[in-house]
């Protein structure tokens, strides 16, 4: 399952770790992103997957140029390496960290 | 050996999948991404019959979950090539025979053709004001286009941005009433005749420059750049033989029939006059109810 994280918690969970993560940007009311979840979780199973309300992270949303949901950014050591915006299949997503 | 197979889960495709299980036929729906189609955008649905309101997404899932339960199989693999003599559909995955297709890919964003598009998408470009239109609160915005999507997408953002500007290439937006309903509030600026030139920006938009008619350029500062030049057909390349109109929908009249014996049109990417969620659905009941009535 995807794991939902806070703002706070950001740099511990994404920043610090030492494996490559998806983070997935997302709102509520957004329905394009509901229907990423799904998939999401499916991905999950292979790569850790955070996601981030926009709406409870604006400043996180800002810091990262987060301007279209669903937003799904890969990192790696704590760089981003990898964005992709909009509704997406899993091999698109993956294709990022692979 | 499927009875129909039907390209694209979104209202039309799903409509269609619906209408062939209740005549007990085996149905076979094929999706790239997820079932929905374009409809999961909308936040409200306010104006399909039936429904005072209802969410896109639980409208989608709502005909999901009616097509499948009724027997519809879904399988989400992309599409890549329809054999119009032996009817077979070909995904990345596998290749399935079928006495009857039905085409509905839908529709996809048209885009600008400028250089820089893919790089700002989702910093700063957008093609959905109602999705990506909070993110530009007390920021200053552009829409791009000439139409009354435009003028939708101008609206929406006015009472969110500090400045809207709208560029379009005409002299009018075809709908007065409409555009003078955003001409009397006072952030939003009407630039006629002009067409947008570059996209400018290092991680994010900074400026766009914009043309005119006799060629001379102005610099907007711009924070986002909402896209609404319309719509092109979806996956259209798989298409082949079945004939299109010159801007690539597949011609049908009502009755969803294209110029191939058992291969039928239904939603968007038919052409046709009016593209809302009624008349996907209508679409789809017909280009089923056709494919069963000539079966062989």
């Amino acid at each position: 399952m995807s794991k939902l994280i806070e703002e706070k918690d950001f740099e511990k969970e994404v920043l610090k770790n030492k494996e490559t993560v998806l983070v997935d940007f997302y709102a509520d009311w957004c329905g394009p992103c509901k229907m990423l979840g799904p998939i999401m979780d499916e991905i999950s199973k292979e790569v850790p997957v955070y996601k981030i309300n926009v709406d409870d992270a604006e400043d996180l949303a800002k810091e990262y140029g987060v301007f279209s949901i669903p937003c799904v950014v890969a990192f790696k050591e704590g760089k981003e390496i990898n964005r992709s915006v909009g509704l997406r299949s899993k091999e698109d997503i993956l294709k990022m960290v692979k | 050996m499927y009875d129909i197979v039907i390209i694209g889960a979104g209202p039309a495709g799903m409509s269609a999948a619906i209408y062939a299980c209740r005549a007990r036929k085996k149905v076979l729906v094929l999706e790239a991404l997820t079932y929905g189609g374009q409809i999961i955008s909308t936040n409200k649905i306010v104006n399909y019959p039936g429904f005072k309101e209802i969410s896109g997404v639980d409208f989608a899932t709502n005909l999901y979950e009616q097509a499948r339960d009724l027997g519809a199989e879904f399988k989400f693999e992309k599409a890549i090539s329809i054999d119009t003599k032996e009817l077979a559909v070909s995904t990345n995955n596998d290749t399935y025979k079928t006495k009857a297709i039905i085409l509905a890919m839908g529709v996809n964003n048209k885009k600008t053709g400028l250089d820089n598009e893919d790089k700002f998408l989702g910093r700063g470009l957008s093609y959905c004001a109602t999705c990506d239109g909070n993110f530009y609160k007390d920021r200053d915005v552009c829409v791009y286009g000439s139409d009354e999507v435009a003028l939708e997408e101008a609206e929406y953002l006015a009472d969110i941005a500090r400045k809207v500007y709208v560029v379009n290439k005409r002299s009018d937006f075809g709908n007065e009433v409409e555009e003078n309903k955003l001409k009397v509030k006072d952030n939003v600026y009407f630039i006629f005749n002009s067409s947008i030139k570059s996209i400018v920006g290092d991680k994010a938009i900074e400026f766009i420059e914009v043309i005119d008619k006799s060629g001379n350029i102005t610099n907007y500062n711009i924070d986002g750049l909402f896209v609404a030049l319309g719509k092109v057909p979806e996956n259209n390349n798989i298409l082949k033989d079945i004939k299109t109109d010159d801007n690539g929908f597949v011609v049908a009249k009502e009755d969803c029939h294209t110029n191939i014996n058992h291969i039928y049109v239904a939603g968007d990417i038919r052409d046709k006059n009016l593209r809302q969620l009624t008349t996907a659905c209508s679409d789809g009941a017909n280009a089923a109810t056709m494919a069963i009535k000539e079966m062989r």
